[in-house]
C-alpha cells in the first residue's frame, strides 16, 4: 500500500497532498511548536478611529457617566484604610457625600432583603408600652403568653434554618417582634442561643460580700 | 456564559458599581440561580453587604428573583443586562437627538437611577436644567413632562412590573416576595398628575429668599415626605426599543450608501411624485441585496422591508471588512468569493480569485487557523478515506458572527483592564492635579491675585504636564475604542439573534 511504510526516511501522508495545493516535493511550511506569541507584529495596522461630533459627544457622555456613578448611592466602594495624614486640602474636595444612603421601596423587594432593625429590648419596650396603653389588662396578658410562645418558635426554627428556608408563617414571624433576636441570631450565626446562658447571680459583682474570710 | 463576558461583565460592575457588587454579580452569573444563603456563602461577604448590593442589582433591573414554591427565593443575574451598560453613552445621545436636552437628561437619570417614578424624574431633570439656564430663569415642570409623555408615547420608556393589589386580609401573612407583573397595555400608559413647579438652584441664595418663603419653601420639602401622587408607579428606559432604532438606522444608512446618487437628488420632504416613488421602490426590490422585497401587485404591489436579510447583510459587511483590516485585500478577495460561490474547492479558489496558488494557498491556511474559513468534507467513497475526499473551503457566516462576537467581548475587556491599569499607575499624578485644581478654584472664588494663582498652577511640572497629557489622549483613545466596538457588538448581536428567534 502507497504510503504504508517510511518511503526513504520521508513521511508520507494518508492522503493526496495535491488535493490541499501542494506541489509533489515542495518544501511544507514548518512544524509548529508553541502557542503563537502574545503580542505578534501586525502588518496591517488598525484602523484609526471614527472622529466627528457625534463621537466626541459619546466620548465625554461615557466619561461623565463613570464619573457620575462612582459619587451615587449605589456605589458600594470598600472601605479603605484611613489616611495617615488628615490633608488640608481635603476640605476642598467632595468628601462625603450628600445622599449617603438610599433607600429602595421595600414593597417591590423581598422581604429578606430588609435589614432587620437593631431595635434591642429598649426599642421594643416603647413600642410594647404605646400598644399596650389603649388595650386592657387581659390582651397583656395575651401578649406576653404569644411572645413566649414565639420565642419557643424561634428556637425551634434556627435549627431548621440550614436545612430548608423558612416556610411562610415562621418567616412572617421572623419578621415581626421580638427583633432583637432575630438580629442577633441570624448575624452572628452561631450556636449559642443566648437564652441559654444565664449569668448566674454570684456573677460579677455579687462575690464581694464575704471577703473577710480568707479562701482556701 | 462565555469566559470573556464573564470577565466583561465584571469588570463593567466594578467601574460602576464597586467590588462588592461586582463579588455578588460575577458569582451570579457563573453560577446561575441561587438563594440569598448560597450567596452569603459562597462569595463570604457580610449579609449586611449581600444585602445592600442585591438590592442595588435589582434597582438596576441587573437582577431579577422569583418566588420558588418552597417559599424560599432565588435571585438571577442577567447577563446580557449588564453587558448593556456599554451602550449607556449611545442610549442617551440617541434621545438627544430625538428629543433635545431635555429627553437626554430624563434618558440620563433613569439610565443612573434603573427606576424612578415619573414626579422624581421630572423633578430632577427640571433642577438639572434650571442650573445650566440663565440667572433667573427656570426650568417648568410641564416642559419636562411632556417630553416624558413623548417618550413613553414611543416606547423607549416604559412602566416597571407592578407590585399586586392584594386584597389585604389580616390574617394571611404576606408572602416573602412579591410577585410583580405588568400588563401590556398598561406599559405606556403615563399616570395624570398634576406637576405644578419649576425647577430649583441649588445654590443657597436665591432671589425670592426671604422670611416667608423659606417658610413655604420648608413645607414644601417636608411635602416630599408624603407619598407622591404616582407612588409605586416606576419607569425604565425601553433597551430594545432603542436597539430597533439602531437597527432602522444601521439599514437606512446602508442603503443610503447604496443609493448614493439616488439619494442626494431626492427632494427633502415626502413630496416625491408617484412615478418617481415607483422608480425608486422597484430599484431597490431588485437590487441584489434584497433589503426590500415586492410581494404581489394588487394595488401597485406591496412593498416590505426584508429585516432578516438586512441584518444579514451588515454582519457580513461587518465580517467582509474585518478580514479585508486583518489579512489585506487580497483575503479579502478570498473571503468574498467563498461568500459568494459557498463551497469552492482550493483549485476553484485559486482560478477565480486570480490568484498564485502559493499565496492563495498561504491566505486560506491563515484565515483557517482564524477560524474565518473552514473546511467542509466531502466523502467520494463510505470509507471517509482522506485521497479519495473532496475538501472544500466555505465560510460559515453565524459561526464566523459568533467567533468575532465573543473576540469582541474579549477586545473591550482588554481595553477596560488597559485604561484601568493607565490610570491607576498615573494615580499619585492625577490627585496632585486634582488637589491643585481644587486649590485654585477655592483661591479664585475668594478672589486672588494672578500672581499667586501662577505659583499655584507652577506646582505641576512641566513634565507632570506632558504626562498627564499623554494619560488623557491615551484614556480619550481607549474609550473612544470601547464605544466603537460596542457598536459591531450591536450590529454582530443583532445579527444572531434574528437568526436565533422564530419569525
Amino acid at each position: 500500500m502507497a504510503g504504508s511504510g517510511r518511503g526513504r526516511g520521508r513521511a508520507a501522508f494518508t492522503f493526496d497532498i495535491e488535493a490541499i495545493g501542494f506541489t509533489k516535493g515542495a518544501a511544507l511550511p514548518d512544524v509548529v511548536c508553541k502557542p503563537p506569541p502574545p503580542f505578534p507584529s501586525t502588518d496591517n495596522k488598525p484602523v484609526p478611529l471614527k472622529t466627528g461630533e457625534d463621537e466626541d459627544y459619546m466620548l465625554a457622555l461615557k466619561q461623565d457617566l463613570r464619573g457620575t456613578m462612582k459619587k451615587m448611592p449605589y456605589f458600594l466602594a470598600v472601605e479603605e484604610d484611613r489616611e495617615a495624614i488628615e490633608r488640608y486640602s481635603k476640605k476642598y474636595q467632595d468628601s462625603e457625600k450628600e445622599h449617603a444612603t438610599w433607600t429602595p421601596d421595600w414593597r417591590r423587594l423581598p422581604r429578606e432583603m430588609k435589614p432587620k432593625k437593631k431595635t434591642k429590648k429598649a426599642g421594643a419596650k416603647p413600642k410594647k408600652a404605646k400598644s399596650s396603653e389603649p388595650k386592657s389588662n387581659l390582651d397583656v396578658l395575651k401578649k406576653i403568653e404569644e411572645l413566649e410562645k414565639k420565642d419557643d418558635e424561634e428556637e425551634k426554627s434556627e435549627d431548621e434554618k440550614d436545612k430548608t428556608k423558612d416556610k411562610e408563617g415562621e418567616d412572617d414571624e421572623e419578621a415581626e417582634e421580638p427583633e432583637e433576636y432575630d438580629e442577633e441570631e441570624h448575624e452572628e450565626e452561631n450556636d449559642y442561643i443566648s437564652s441559654y446562658f444565664e449569668d448566674g447571680d454570684d456573677f460579677g459583682a455579687g462575690s464581694d460580700d464575704n471577703m473577710d474570710e480568707a479562701t482556701y | 456564559m462565555t469566559q470573556a463576558e464573564i470577565k466583561l461583565c465584571s469588570l463593567l460592575l466594578q467601574e460602576h458599581f464597586g467590588e462588592i457588587v461586582e463579588k455578588i454579580g460575577t458569582y451570579l452569573i457563573r453560577t446561575g440561580t441561587q438563594p440569598l444563603r448560597m450567596i452569603i456563602s459562597d462569595t463570604g461577604l457580610l449579609l449586611d453587604q449581600v444585602k445592600k448590593a442585591l438590592c442595588v442589582l435589582i434597582q438596576h433591573n441587573l437582577v431579577t428573583y422569583q418566588l420558588q414554591k418552597r417559599g424560599f427565593v432565588e435571585y438571577e443575574a442577567q447577563c446580557k443586562r449588564v453587558l448593556r451598560i456599554l451602550r449607556y453613552p449611545r442610549y442617551i445621545y440617541t434621545a438627544k437627538t430625538l428629543y433635545n436636552d431635555t429627553g437626554e437628561l430624563i434618558v440620563e437619570e433613569l439610565l443612573l437611577n434603573g427606576k424612578m417614578t415619573m414626579s422624581a424624574v421630572v423633578r430632577k431633570v427640571a433642577d438639572r436644567l434650571t442650573e445650566t439656564m440663565e440667572d433667573g430663569k427656570t426650568m417648568d415642570y410641564a416642559d419636562v413632562s411632556n417630553t416624558f409623555v413623548r417618550l413613553a408615547d414611543t416606547h423607549f420608556v416604559q412602566r416597571c412590573p407592578l407590585v399586586p393589589e392584594t386584597p389585604e386580609s389580616p390574617d394571611a401573612p404576606p408572602p416573602p416576595a412579591p410577585t410583580l407583573v405588568i400588563n401590556e397595555k398598561d406599559m405606556y400608559v403615563v399616570p395624570r398628575l398634576n406637576l405644578v413647579g419649576k425647577g430649583k438652584r441649588r445654590r443657597s441664595c436665591d432671589e425670592e429668599e426671604n422670611g416667608e418663603h423659606k417658610a413655604k419653601k420648608q413645607k414644601q420639602d417636608g411635602e416630599s415626605s408624603e407619598p407622591p401622587p404616582d407612588d409605586g408607579i416606576y419607569w425604565q428606559v425601553n433597551i430594545d426599543r432603542f436597539h430597533q432604532h439602531f437597527r432602522d438606522q444601521g439599514i437606512v444608512s446602508a442603503v443610503a450608501n447604496r443609493m448614493d446618487q439616488i439619494f442626494r437628488s431626492l427632494p427633502a420632504g415626502y413630496n416625491i411624485v408617484k412615478q418617481v416613488l415607483d422608480q425608486y421602490l422597484t430599484l431597490l426590490a431588485d437590487d441584489p441585496l434584497e433589503f426590500v422585497g415586492k410581494s404581489g401587485d394588487s394595488g401597485g404591489g406591496m412593498y416590505t422591508v426584508n429585516l432578516h436579510k438586512a441584518l444579514a447583510s451588515l454582519a457580513t459587511a461587518t465580517l467582509e471588512s474585518i478580514v479585508e483590516e486583518r489579512f489585506g485585500s487580497r483575503c479579502a478577495r478570498i473571503f468574498r468569493l467563498l461568500l459568494r460561490k459557498k463551497h469552492l474547492e482550493q483549485k476553484q479558489v485559486e482560478d477565480f480569485a486570480m490568484i498564485p496558488a502559493k499565496e492563495a494557498k498561504d491566505m486560506l491556511y491563515k484565515m483557517l487557523s482564524e477560524n474565518f474559513v473552514s473546511l467542509q468534507e466531502i466523502p467520494k467513497t463510505p470509507d471517509h478515506a482522506p485521497s479519495r475526499t473532496f475538501y472544500l473551503y466555505t465560510v460559515n457566516v453565524l459561526s464566523s458572527a459568533r467567533m468575532l462576537l465573543h473576540r469582541c467581548y474579549k477586545s473591550v475587556a482588554n481595553l477596560m483592564e488597559r485604561r484601568q491599569y493607565e490610570t491607576k499607575e498615573n494615580k499619585r499624578l492625577l490627585e496632585k492635579s486634582q488637589r491643585v485644581e481644587a486649590i485654585l478654584a477655592s483661591m479664585q472664588a475668594t478672589g486672588a491675585e494672578d500672581a499667586q494663582l501662577q505659583e499655584i498652577e507652577e506646582m505641576i511640572t512641566a513634565p507632570e504636564r506632558q504626562q498627564l497629557e499623554t494619560l488623557k489622549r491615551n484614556v480619550n483613545k481607549i474609550d473612544a475604542s470601547e464605544n466603537q466596538v460596542d457598536e459591531t457588538i450591536f450590529v454582530l448581536e443583532s445579527f444572531i439573534e434574528s437568526t436565533v428567534k422564530k419569525p
